[in-house]
């Protein structure tokens, strides 16, 4: 039993959708680590690399050529916020793996500014990410990872990597930078892994 | 990339609060007693559980704004209006009452003490608590400019020119207002900007990191500004908060 803070009431809300220790906002707080980087679309690509060096990229045009998706999803920070209903649109990570040949385990997303997290390439999969573009029905903006980010709700949200740049598949597991900062490995905000040690 | 450690096992520490200290109208200072504490880096958080008697709870991450040290620590909380943890920690709060944190939290907005490099800080409103860590730690050069709309609005005021008079050169500190000037000001409100930066900002050549805390809005402009002015990007760490309801 926690200990029961005197004066303390609270203001309780209906939210069983809500992973534990989390509360729910109705804005979009932003969080990264330094400056935003400004990527103009001309210069802007995306890669996915394999495991042997093998390289798949796409211009701008080529990657919003590509088959969209529009999943709304609920989203979850690590720093204990939740948004319900988030609208996006973006290309499923199915669709940019469809033709590559791997045996990887393991994705590093990197990001334009040197952002890196990783994941296990199944939570990639089986439509559970995407590589979004539009929020809102909107071009997604730079603060919230404009141009393009990586989507992947089932995790906190240090795992949807911002300005995102490339998808290199791995046969081992690479900690990224949050990862190598003290917090957890995968971010399953409904088994509340924040840190190492959760 | 230097990283503060997080301690490997995380546990929900109880916390007593031993005196509370008004900063402004809506924001106040935390004392808070935690046996066994051993201290932070300076920028590190903490996450904050309140539970009420029917065990619903609660959590918020607030920054440090104490010098290191051991079983005290100290939390600065800006008043969110309607907001659920923040109003609580503000105005109901006294001191026996006991609450429950988790932490030193964040292993990038760090300053070790023993970072030989200058520092830049850059503050907006209530993000300049981990600042005020750093500067009450600092052992070297640091420079602090703070953006509030008013003298009443601002945190520290008098802890910010205390640390300055003791810093001995070291710590120079630099209020900027947006919106209302103190009475008698050479300099009228205005919004920071690049001339504002450039005035206060090291030389391109040392090798200075700037720490820049705020609302989302100020850190977006402050870092971009910064990049304008030639500081390198790599050297520019941001923590932000936005108007989440804390």
């Amino acid at each position: 039993m926690a200990l029961i803070t005197r004066g303390f009431g609270g203001r309780r809300r209906d939210d069983t959708d809500l992973p534990p220790g989390q509360y729910r906002t109705d804005d979009f707080p932003v969080l990264s680590a330094g400056p935003t980087p400004r990527i103009g679309l001309d210069r802007w690509e995306l890669a996915v690399v394999t495991e042997t060096g093998e390289r798949s990229t796409w211009s701008w045009a080529e990657f919003t050529a590509l088959p969209a998706e529009e999943p709304t999803v609920d989203i979850h920070c690590v720093t204990h916020w939740s948004k319900f209903g988030t609208r996006w649109r973006g290309v499923s990570v199915d669709t940019l793996l469809a033709d590559v040949e791997t045996t990887a385990e393991y994705v590093v997303a990197h990001s334009y500014g040197g952002y890196t997290t990783n994941l296990p390439l199944e939570d990639l999969l089986d439509g559970q990410a995407w590589v979004a573009y539009e929020f809102d029905g909107e071009p997604l903006v730079p603060v919230h990872g404009g141009p393009a980010r990586l989507l992947v709700p089932h995790l906190y949200f240090w795992k949807s990597a911002k300005w995102l740049r490339a998808l290199e598949l791995r046969l081992d597991d690479e900690p990224g930078f949050w990862e190598t900062a003290g917090y957890h490995n995968y971010g399953d905000p409904w088994r509340e892994q924040r840190y190492l040690s959760d | 990339m230097a990283r503060a450690a997080i301690p490997v096992r995380l546990t929900w520490q109880p916390a007593t609060v031993a005196a509370t200290r008004a900063e402004t109208a809506t924001a106040r200072t935390l004392v808070l007693d935690v046996d066994g504490w051993t201290g932070h880096v300076p920028g590190q958080h903490v996450d904050v559980r309140l539970t009420a008697p029917d065990g619903y709870t609660a959590y918020r991450s607030y920054s440090i704004a104490s010098a290191p040290g051991p079983d005290r620590l100290e939390v600065t909380v800006q008043a969110v209006p309607d907001g659920e943890v923040s109003p609580y920690l503000v105005d109901v709060a006294e001191p026996g009452d006991q609450l429950e944190i988790r932490g030193p939290l964040g292993g990038w907005f760090v300053r070790r003490p023993a970072d030989p490099r200058p520092a830049l800080l850059i503050g907006g409103g209530s993000g300049v608590a981990p600042l005020m860590s750093m500067v009450r730690a600092a052992t070297n050069p640091t420079r602090l400019l703070y953006s509030t709309r008013s003298p009443s609005d601002a945190l520290f005021t008098a802890d910010l020119a205390a640390a300055q008079t003791a810093g001995d050169g070291r710590i120079a500190v630099t209020h900027v207002y947006t919106r209302v000037a103190p009475p008698g000001s050479p300099a009228p409100p205005r919004r920071l900007d690049a001339d504002a930066l450039a005035r206060v900002a090291w030389p391109r050549d040392a090798d200075a990191v700037a720490f820049v805390c705020g609302p989302t809005g100020f850190v977006e402009t402050v870092a971009d500004l910064l990049v304008d002015i030639g500081h390198d990007p790599t050297n520019i760490r941001t923590e932000r908060f936005g108007p989440t309801g804390g």
